[in-house]
């Protein structure tokens, strides 16, 4: 093509036009797409709006400070009273354990695995087994935990539950810790080793410190699902409708309470339920905007 | 390895190879590496790419350790001792001897704390305030940050950012400091306050720098060392080195073809 046939062209109309085939299938894919985002917000949606409608209005600090009351009637004057306090501070409990256990657990595996056994064999098999244990069904942690702790210690209790959300919660921590300290820039630590650190000095004062927002990412995470998992509870807390702190005693969560609550006939416990629903899921959207919030900050 | 170089060397030599083989696995990377490094100095090594200057220098402050697979024949001496004897502890090697790299690494902490690092690390018991000070205004950055001590290091300039680091290589008060290519990514201007400062030191350290510039390393440096790199039969490339005098002999009257053709922008 000579240059000549580039002038001759450069006559036609730059504009666009609205009616050629490939204006019109842009137009109608863009649509179909935004379609789709949306259809997939409904149920979130939905689901926002039926726990919000239904939840909202026994929301108050009683929720908080009382016991689950009796069954009463609608007509009942004591109908709007009581509270989920003990379930509130129970789920604050055995989450408190598992993160307890997990974090250290977690954090310290992610450390050998990216800073000693990255890319051996060695590595790769405990990535697999950890990949293997974040699919395990959470129901088997809660029998793991009941086979492990509850049929040792011959009571159910928050400790068995710590255990069970635990195991629940390492694998998430381990992988998004051990992503946080491989991305790590490896110039930084030759800088460290090049001042003279050992190998911890390198690890605590360095990679570490750098890899703290992404850390905190995976453990609050880690928090907001185990907080919201009913499976490995009932069978290891199973329930209690007083209050109770110690952690070998059987002890309510909020998630064991909708799940008890939320089958019942009674209408005054369906309502507990449905705000006991929006508590938990205020406390997993916490827990993420916390974490997004702090590596934000960091960066 | 030149007669000239000798009687000047013997009195105040810091580093001495005596036919230096480096090897990662099987691997020869360089070869027959006999050199002496003089004290208070800046010897400058040149070369074209992959003619293993970096993995020398990175032998003398035996940061190569961190690769598992490397490990080298010959010897290395820095002021008498074995550099690899068996009880030397890399630690303490690192020390005394700085690094300063390609790329800035200074770390994510405050300008301040990226200084204090080093002797935080070995229990620096004097006036901090006082020996950050000084050591930034030994690397010609305490104009840029007196004001911002508590900014992050890692949001300064790209030059800055490197004499950030040289600052932190000095905090800890070495005998020698390595520089890696350190101004392979930085602009004209700040390589020129890079040179400069390097002019400064050489009174209390004793510098060794690989350098791609040629300029820098006429401009700089008082003893130059040429590299090269040669492929055997399986086309594994093996770094030696080809030349070892003054600088200005170097670039002026070199024995050598290559190092003819190599100072002089014909190949490499």
């Amino acid at each position: 093509m000579t240059s000549q046939d580039f002038s001759l062209s450069s006559g036609r109309s730059l504009k666009r036009s609205q009616m050629s085939f490939k204006t019109l299938f842009s137009n109608v894919m863009t649509g179909i797409a935004f379609a789709c985002a949306i259809i997939a917000l409904i149920p979130l949606v939905a689901l926002l709006y039926y726990l919000l409608i239904n939840g909202f209005a026994r929301l108050g600090p009683q929720l908080f400070t009382q016991l689950p009351p009796p069954p009463y009637q609608p007509t009942s004057p004591q109908f709007n009273t009581g509270g989920f306090g003990n379930a509130f501070i129970g789920t604050l409990m055995t989450v408190g354990i598992a993160s307890a256990i997990s974090i250290p657990f977690g954090v310290f595996a992610s450390i050998f695995l990216s800073e000693f056994a990255r890319d051996t064999k060695l590595a790769d098999s405990i990535n697999f087994f950890t990949n293997v244990l974040s699919g395990v069904p959470s129901i088997v942690m809660g029998v793991f935990a009941y086979g492990a702790i509850v049929l040792t210690t011959k009571s159910y209790s928050a400790m068995a539950a710590g255990v069970a959300l635990a195991v629940l919660m390492l694998p998430t921590i381990v992988r998004t810790a051990t992503e946080a300290l491989e991305s790590v820039p490896k110039e930084l630590r030759q800088a460290a080793f090049g001042l003279g650190a050992t190998n911890y000095q390198t690890i605590l004062g360095v990679v570490l410190p750098a890899a703290i927002p992404g850390i905190i990412t995976g453990v609050m995470l880690g928090v907001a699902r185990a907080a919201g998992e009913t499976a490995p509870v009932i069978f290891t807390a199973l329930f209690n409708n007083f209050w109770n702190l110690d952690p070998w005693k059987p002890t309510a969560t909020l998630s064991a309470l909708v799940f008890n609550f939320a089958g019942t006939p009674y209408k005054n416990w369906q309502q507990l339920a449905w705000s006991a629903a929006l508590v938990l899921v205020a406390l997993v959207l916490i827990a993420n905007i916390l974490s997004r919030w702090i590596t934000q900050r960091k960066r | 390895m030149t007669p000239n170089l000798e009687s000047a060397l013997q009195t105040d030599t810091v580093f001495r190879t005596d036919n230096l083989d480096i090897y990662y696995g099987s691997f020869k990377a360089v070869r027959d590496v006999t050199m002496e490094i003089p004290k208070n100095a800046i010897t400058a090594f040149i070369g074209p790419s992959g003619c293993g200057k970096s993995t020398v220098i990175r032998c003398f402050n035996r940061l190569n350790d961190l690769i598992k697979s490397f490990h080298i024949d010959g010897k290395i001496f820095y002021k008498g001792q074995d550099l690899y004897a068996s009880d030397v502890d890399p630690v303490e090697v690192r020390r005394q001897i700085g690094m300063v790299f390609q790329k800035p690494n200074p770390f994510p902490k405050s300008i301040y704390d990226n200084i204090a690092f080093g002797p935080r690390l070995l229990g620096y018991k004097g006036d901090m305030d006082e020996l950050v000070e000084r050591s930034i205004k030994s690397a010609a950055l305490w104009d840029d940050v007196k004001d911002k001590l508590k900014s992050l290091g890692t949001d300064l300039s790209g030059g800055q950012q490197q004499r950030l680091c040289i600052a932190r290589a000095i905090a800890v008060q070495p005998d020698v400091i390595l520089m890696d290519e350190p101004c392979a990514a930085l602009d004209p201007i700040s390589t020129l306050k890079v040179e400069d400062l390097l002019q400064e030191l050489k009174e209390n350290y004793t510098i060794v720098i690989v350098t791609h510039n040629m300029q820098q390393a006429s401009r700089s440096s008082d003893y130059t060392a040429f590299f090269n790199v040669q492929a055997n039969e399986k086309g594994q490339r093996t770094g030696y080195i080809v030349e070892y005098d003054r600088t200005e002999v170097i670039f002026q009257s070199p024995k050598h073809k290559a190092t003819q053709e190599y100072v002089s922008g014909r190949f490499g």
